[in-house]
Formats: structure tokens, C-alpha cells, sequence
């Protein structure tokens, strides 16, 4: 039984609410930098990736397992609960290491546009690479956050997705314990 | 619909709450009452807060009660506000009560069914006067029954088992000669009435979890209706069983299932006339009953309920209260029922003071033309 | 005699012994286990923690499944010295139950101590919780009517 090796949060309600509450202030403030507190994450998942998703993903809700992520499985079945589903069209929550494609999820419909996924994907880091620069509700002024690993046709794919607004994908980008939001309101350009 | 906020009632409120924690203890020179035997000493109270709370805990629902002052509709609230903050680990497996440990099990319409009648720890042949024993925790007079009553019992090994193994239910014996409808064996995921916002037309899933969480007393009533006339099913207790079932889950790290436990739960099998339809030939329906906990009342009351509220696709007039789905599902949970009844108490100082003006300016109006008229008429 | 836990259908057994753990009241294990050598120390890999399993009926005793109602369960995971994962989910809101039999069933899985664990642990808790069953079933037979016909005298 692999995967069963780690325990999850120490302190399994204290834990998930400071978590939640930062991702409450990552979400409310676009591109902002946060940090959860140290956690053993199962490889290949970083301890921000793995907070954010012992977090917000439960029996209740399904996930979606990037191809690269199938060695942390076993643990998130078991710590989170998830509900594994093989459809990325049917998920809540999808977690990836590097972009999917954002076509491929679910993005709400005009009725229930908060049926749309969330995804937390994994880049290489925060704070260093190719700059972007965040507008939008949220942020009074632009901001400005270097992230190394998203595809080239970034700025390209989140034009289309902004467009869908109110439906959309959220995002969560993680790298080893930061991680920002890019809720789906947001605008992208390079920096 | 309007509130105001309000300041000022923090002190009045601080006051009323040590007064009322005063009057929950009531005189101290008098034991306080302890959840242990609130749990043992109370238990049907206790099973119907843990029923209509929907959330199994004798400990938890005991001291609900405690809380509540005996409140079993208040105790029920704060058990379900309770279950609220915990996350749902599983669903079990539906519960076996063909394996159930039973402990009561009586049939009105088989006298010599198979297993026998087993009467178990029952009220129904008391003589309903008032045990004044009981008062003074006296021990019993002689002329009750013995406890070693309980102890001279065959101790024939095929009776044991009858009432420790698998016992078939009545309707079997009527579905043998395929005079009653069989069980749908549909194996769909259930609805869940805690997760999705109640939606008609409702199904039987969400019609019979909706009815384990009833208030006693409304089923009670609306059972009672159908008896009278109002969406008649021509009950008879097919049977009745209380008793101990397993719960069993599978949790995903496992891969195989496993008993966590018993709980106690409460089973009544209606059995109703059906003269037949189109589509289906005369022949007996049935009307499920099941809750936590010793409920008779409340599995009996739900088994005619259920089953009146089959009437539209058995293909019978719908005419009653107890037959229309959302009537009885919309007012069915006491929970719900005393949040919108005793928010009344709330303030309406705002909406009040418009239906105020409202008032006055029709009774301004309807004067003004009752003088006109006056007027009109001495001309 | 020893049979070890190995055999035809290994989770048989396991199932046995997690569900009678279940059933067990914390005082009735620790009893058993204070005439034991100290269990070895574990760690947990997830809770004890209190939640909640949704119990299911079936319409009509064998129809459909619909939502009876909830329960509390307490759930434990533990990982002993030996690597052997062991996990316990038990009704009720006891954490200290859910631990034990957590750790008794990462325990049972380990070749060395399973039956010497089976003899002193389980077979004793299955054993009075047959008894209970079967004073139960003694007392609800107590209650079974015997109808016997009158003799028609004429």
C-alpha cells in the first residue's frame, strides 16, 4: 500500500482552516504570493500543491489526476478522500504538474457558473522566470509576478478563458510551499 | 421581509441565558441528571431525537435532551447543527434487517409465520396506570413478573437460532405465491437530501429518507388521516422488527468491506390492498417503515405515509393530504418547521410599521367613500 | 494450529478481527492488553477523527437503497515499526477505541505476533461478544408467544 507512508496536516481543522484562509486572501488579491506552512508532500507533489488540495478536496468532491501526479494517488485518495475520476470534464478539482490544457475541464454554465473546476497546477517557481501582469478586480493596480513554467501560449489560453466570464476555470500555482490564485476574473499580459 | 438590527438586548440577553441555565438545573438541593442516565434511563426519548436529528450518537442526542430541557424538538436541532460540522467519511452498505438481531419482532397478519412472534420489551400490554412504584424507586412488588422470567426460556437450540440468525421477512411468505408486489432491485446511488435542495417531483429515495427524519408527531397525524379516510391504503401490519443490524462500509484504502459496529433501528412492513390497474394485476402493495433507534410509532407512521404517497404511481386518485409528495415532504421535518414557525418572534418592527401605514390608509379611504356616500344618499 | 494470517482469503480474517475490534469497548482491549508486553509505538498516519458514515436502508427491506441517516464514527490509521499499516474505523465518538484497534490491527498483521494477539485479544473480546448475543437472543426468546389451540371439550 504505497502512499500511506506520509500522514497529512498534523492539526487535520486547524491546518485546513489556515490554508483555506490564505487561499480566501490568494483568491481575493490575483497574483499575490502565499505560503502554507511545512507538510511531507508525496512526490511528486510539492507541500503548497498538497496543503491546497487536503484543503479544499474531499469525499465529496472529484478530482482529476494529471498524468504526472499518479504517484501521489494513493495518498491523496486516502487523506483527502477525493473521488477519482479518469473525465477532466467532470471534475471539481484537478491537480497537475505544468498547465493542462484549460479546454478540457469544465468551466460552469451561465446557471451555475461556480460548477466550474479548479485546478491546482504545479510550476517550476515562483518569483523567478518569464514576468506576467495581473488587472482586474482585486487589484487596485496592475501587478506584476515572475513564474517559471507556464506555456508559452499562456496569456493566449487565459485571453479565452477570461472571455467566458462569469464561467471559467479558476487556478491555483504552486511551487514547493508559495502558491498564488488566478481566479478566472483576472486579466493576464506579459509583463 | 425585512430585520433591523438591534442594540441594546446584550445584557437582557446575557440575563435570560443564566436564568435559563439556572432553571435547567433547576432546585440544586435535587441530584443533577446525568447523560448516562438520560441514555439508559430515557432511551425512546433519546431514539426519537437521534431519528428526527438524522444522525445516530446515543451519547450526543442525550445530552442534547439535557440541553433542551426535554425538548426533544430543540434537542433534535442541536444534534443536527452538530452533525453539521463534521465531514462525511462513507456511506454504508443498506443495512441487512433479514440478519437484523432482533429483539422485537410481531406480525398482524401471520400468526405462525416462521420464527414465531417475539414480543421483546414492549408497552403494548400494560395496563396504562400510572406505576406510582416508579415514584419512589421502590423495588418492585411482588406481584410483577419475576426477572427470571427472562431466564426460563427454551433453551432449544432451533428457537436460538430463529431469533439470532436470518429471519425472512412476512411479505416473502406472500411473494412466494406472487401476491404482493416485489422490492425494485434498482441499485442507483440514492439521493441525498442533505446534499441537494429537495426538488418534485421527488423520488422514493429521497421521499423515505425525508420520512426517517419526519417529525413523529406530523407522520403520526397524517398516517392516522389515511386510516380515516383521507387516501385510504387498507393497512395491516405486515410486520414489525426491532432489533441490532451491522453497519458495513468499504473504505478505499481496504478494498474489502468491514463491520464497524451495530446500531439499533426500528423496521415496519405495511402491508396494503391494491385492487390492480392497467398495468399491474389486484394484489397486495406494501409501505415501508424504517428509523433509528425503538420508533414503532414513528416506522408505522412512515410505512402508511410511504405508501400513500405511492398513490400516483400506483395509478390512484391523488385527493389527500397525505398522498401529495410535496405537501407531506415540504412540512415533514420539524427542524425546518419550527425555524420558519418561531422566526415569527423575530423583529418585524420594519414590515410591521408598512402594513401599519397600509391599514390606516385603507381605513382612510374606505371612510372617505362611506361619506361620500352618505353624502350621495341626503342629496 | 497456528494458521498464521495467511491462507485462501486473508481479508477474511482481517474482517474478522476489525470488526470485532469494533464492537469492543475500550476497557474491555485495554484489559486484555495489560496483561500483554507493551505494544510497540506507532505513528499515526491519519486521525484519530470524528465524522460521519451515512447509513442506507433499502426501500421495502430489498428495494432500492435510499439515505437513512447519519452516524458518528471515529477513524484512525497508524503505521507501526514494522511498516505494517494498520486502520480502524469505529462508530461512536471514542478516539482512544479508534487508535487501538488501528494499532491492534496493524499488530494482527505481523506473522510474529498474530496468534499469540488472536489468543489473547481477539478470541477473548469475540468470545464475550457471542455471549452478549446470545443472552440477548435468550431474553427476546422469553418473549415468544407459544399459541397453543383450546381443546374443544364437547
Amino acid at each position: 500500500m504505497t502512499g500511506l507512508d506520509l500522514p497529512g496536516f498534523a492539526d487535520p481543522v486547524g491546518d485546513a482552516q489556515t490554508t483555506f484562509r490564505a487561499l480566501l486572501d490568494a483568491m481575493a488579491r490575483p497574483g499575490t504570493l502565499h505560503e502554507v506552512a511545512d507538510l511531507a508532500a508525496p512526490p511528486p507533489l510539492g507541500a503548497a500543491s498538497a496543503s491546497v488540495l487536503l484543503t479544499l478536496v474531499d469525499g465529496e468532491t472529484s478530482l482529476w489526476l494529471d498524468a504526472s501526479c499518479m504517484a501521489a494517488r494513493a495518498w491523496l485518495v486516502f487523506h483527502c478522500g477525493a473521488v477519482l475520476t479518469d473525465d477532466p470534464a467532470t471534475a471539481a478539482f484537478a491537480v497537475s504538474i505544468g498547465m493542462p490544457p484549460l479546454g478540457i475541464f469544465c468551466a460552469g454554465n451561465d446557471v451555475a457558473p461556480e460548477e466550474s473546476a479548479t485546478l491546482v497546477v504545479q510550476v517550476e517557481e515562483l518569483g523567478t522566470g518569464p514576468a506576467y501582469r495581473f488587472s482586474g478586480p482585486g487589484l487596485r493596480l496592475p501587478s506584476l509576478l515572475q513564474v517559471a513554467g507556464l506555456p508559452e501560449d499562456f496569456p493566449v489560453q487565459w485571453t479565452a478563458n477570461h472571455a467566458l466570464y462569469p464561467r471559467g476555470i479558476d487556478l491555483v500555482l504552486c511551487a514547493g510551499a508559495r502558491f498564488c490564485c488566478l481566479p478566472r476574473s483576472v486579466q493576464i499580459e506579459m509583463g | 421581509m425585512a430585520y433591523v438590527a438591534v442594540k441594546g438586548g446584550e445584557r437582557a440577553i446575557d440575563a435570560a441565558h443564566a436564568w435559563l441555565a439556572e432553571e435547567r438545573r433547576g432546585d440544586p438541593d435535587v441530584p443533577e441528571i446525568t447523560i448516562a442516565q438520560i441514555g439508559e434511563q430515557l432511551g425512546r426519548a433519546v431514539d426519537r431525537v437521534m431519528a428526527e436529528a438524522s444522525c445516530y450518537d446515543p451519547a450526543l442526542a442525550s445530552l442534547a435532551i439535557k440541553q433542551a430541557q426535554g425538548d426533544l424538538i430543540e434537542a433534535a436541532f442541536l444534534l443536527r447543527a452538530y452533525r453539521t460540522t463534521l465531514p462525511r467519511f462513507a456511506a454504508a452498505r443498506p443495512i441487512d434487517t433479514d440478519a437484523m438481531q432482533i429483539s422485537r419482532r410481531i406480525s398482524a397478519i401471520y400468526k405462525d409465520l416462521p420464527g414465531g412472534q417475539v414480543l421483546g420489551p414492549t408497552y403494548d400490554y400494560t395496563h396504562r396506570l400510572l406505576d406510582f412504584r416508579l415514584a419512589d424507586g421502590a423495588p418492585p412488588a411482588d406481584d410483577s413478573p419475576p426477572a427470571s422470567a427472562l431466564q426460563d426460556m427454551p433453551k432449544n437450540g432451533a428457537e436460538e437460532g430463529a431469533a439470532a440468525g436470518r429471519m425472512k421477512p412476512v411479505s416473502a411468505i406472500l411473494a412466494h405465491e406472487g401476491l404482493i408486489e416485489e422490492d425494485d432491485v434498482a441499485d442507483a446511488p440514492p439521493g441525498d437530501l442533505t446534499r441537494e435542495p429537495l426538488a418534485f417531483p421527488a423520488g422514493r429515495d429521497l421521499r423515505l429518507q425525508a420520512l426517517a427524519r419526519g417529525d413523529e408527531g406530523f407522520l403520526l397525524s397524517l398516517g392516522y388521516s389515511t386510516q380515516r379516510g383521507w387516501g385510504g391504503t387498507h393497512p395491516f401490519v405486515g410486520e414489525i422488527r426491532v432489533g441490532e443490524v451491522a453497519i458495513e462500509i468499504d473504505p478505499p484504502e481496504l478494498g474489502f468491506p468491514i463491520e464497524i459496529g451495530d446500531i439499533i433501528v426500528t423496521e415496519c412492513q405495511m402491508v396494503n390492498q391494491f385492487k390492480g390497474s392497467k398495468a399491474a394485476p389486484p394484489q397486495f402493495t406494501r409501505g415501508y417503515g424504517l428509523c433509528f433507534g425503538h420508533g414503532e410509532r414513528k416506522a408505522m407512521a412512515m410505512a402508511l405515509v410511504d405508501r400513500a404517497m405511492r398513490a400516483e404511481e400506483l395509478g390512484e386518485e391523488v385527493i389527500a393530504p397525505a398522498q401529495t409528495i410535496e405537501f407531506v415532504l415540504s412540512h415533514c421535518d420539524n427542524i425546518e418547521a419550527t425555524g420558519f414557525v418561531e422566526h415569527l418572534k423575530l423583529p418585524h418592527y420594519v414590515d410591521f410599521q408598512s402594513e401599519l401605514e397600509t391599514i390606516r390608509r385603507l381605513r382612510r379611504e374606505a371612510e372617505a367613500f362611506a361619506s361620500q356616500d352618505r353624502r350621495e344618499a341626503a342629496e | 494450529m497456528a494458521e498464521g494470517i495467511t491462507g485462501p482469503e486473508p481479508n477474511v480474517k482481517r474482517q474478522r478481527w476489525m470488526a470485532v475490534l469494533a464492537r469492543a469497548s475500550v476497557t474491555e482491549i485495554e484489559a486484555l492488553l495489560a496483561g500483554m508486553e507493551p505494544p510497540r509505538p506507532h505513528i499515526r498516519l491519519r486521525g484519530p477523527e470524528i465524522g460521519l458514515v451515512m447509513a442506507r436502508g433499502r426501500a421495502g427491506g430489498g428495494g432500492a437503497p435510499f439515505n437513512l441517516g447519519e452516524m458518528t464514527v471515529t477513524r484512525c490509521t497508524v503505521r507501526d515499526a514494522g511498516g505494517r499499516i494498520g486502520h480502524a474505523y469505529v462508530i461512536g465518538r471514542d478516539p482512544r477505541h479508534a487508535e487501538l484497534a488501528a494499532m491492534l490491527d496493524a499488530a494482527m498483521q505481523d506473522e510474529a505476533r498474530h496468534d499469540r494477539l488472536e489468543r489473547m485479544i481477539i478470541a477473548p473480546l469475540a468470545a464475550s461478544q457471542a455471549e452478549a448475543r446470545a443472552a440477548s437472543a435468550r431474553k427476546t426468546a422469553a418473549t415468544r408467544v407459544q399459541f397453543f389451540t383450546m381443546a374443544n371439550m364437547r
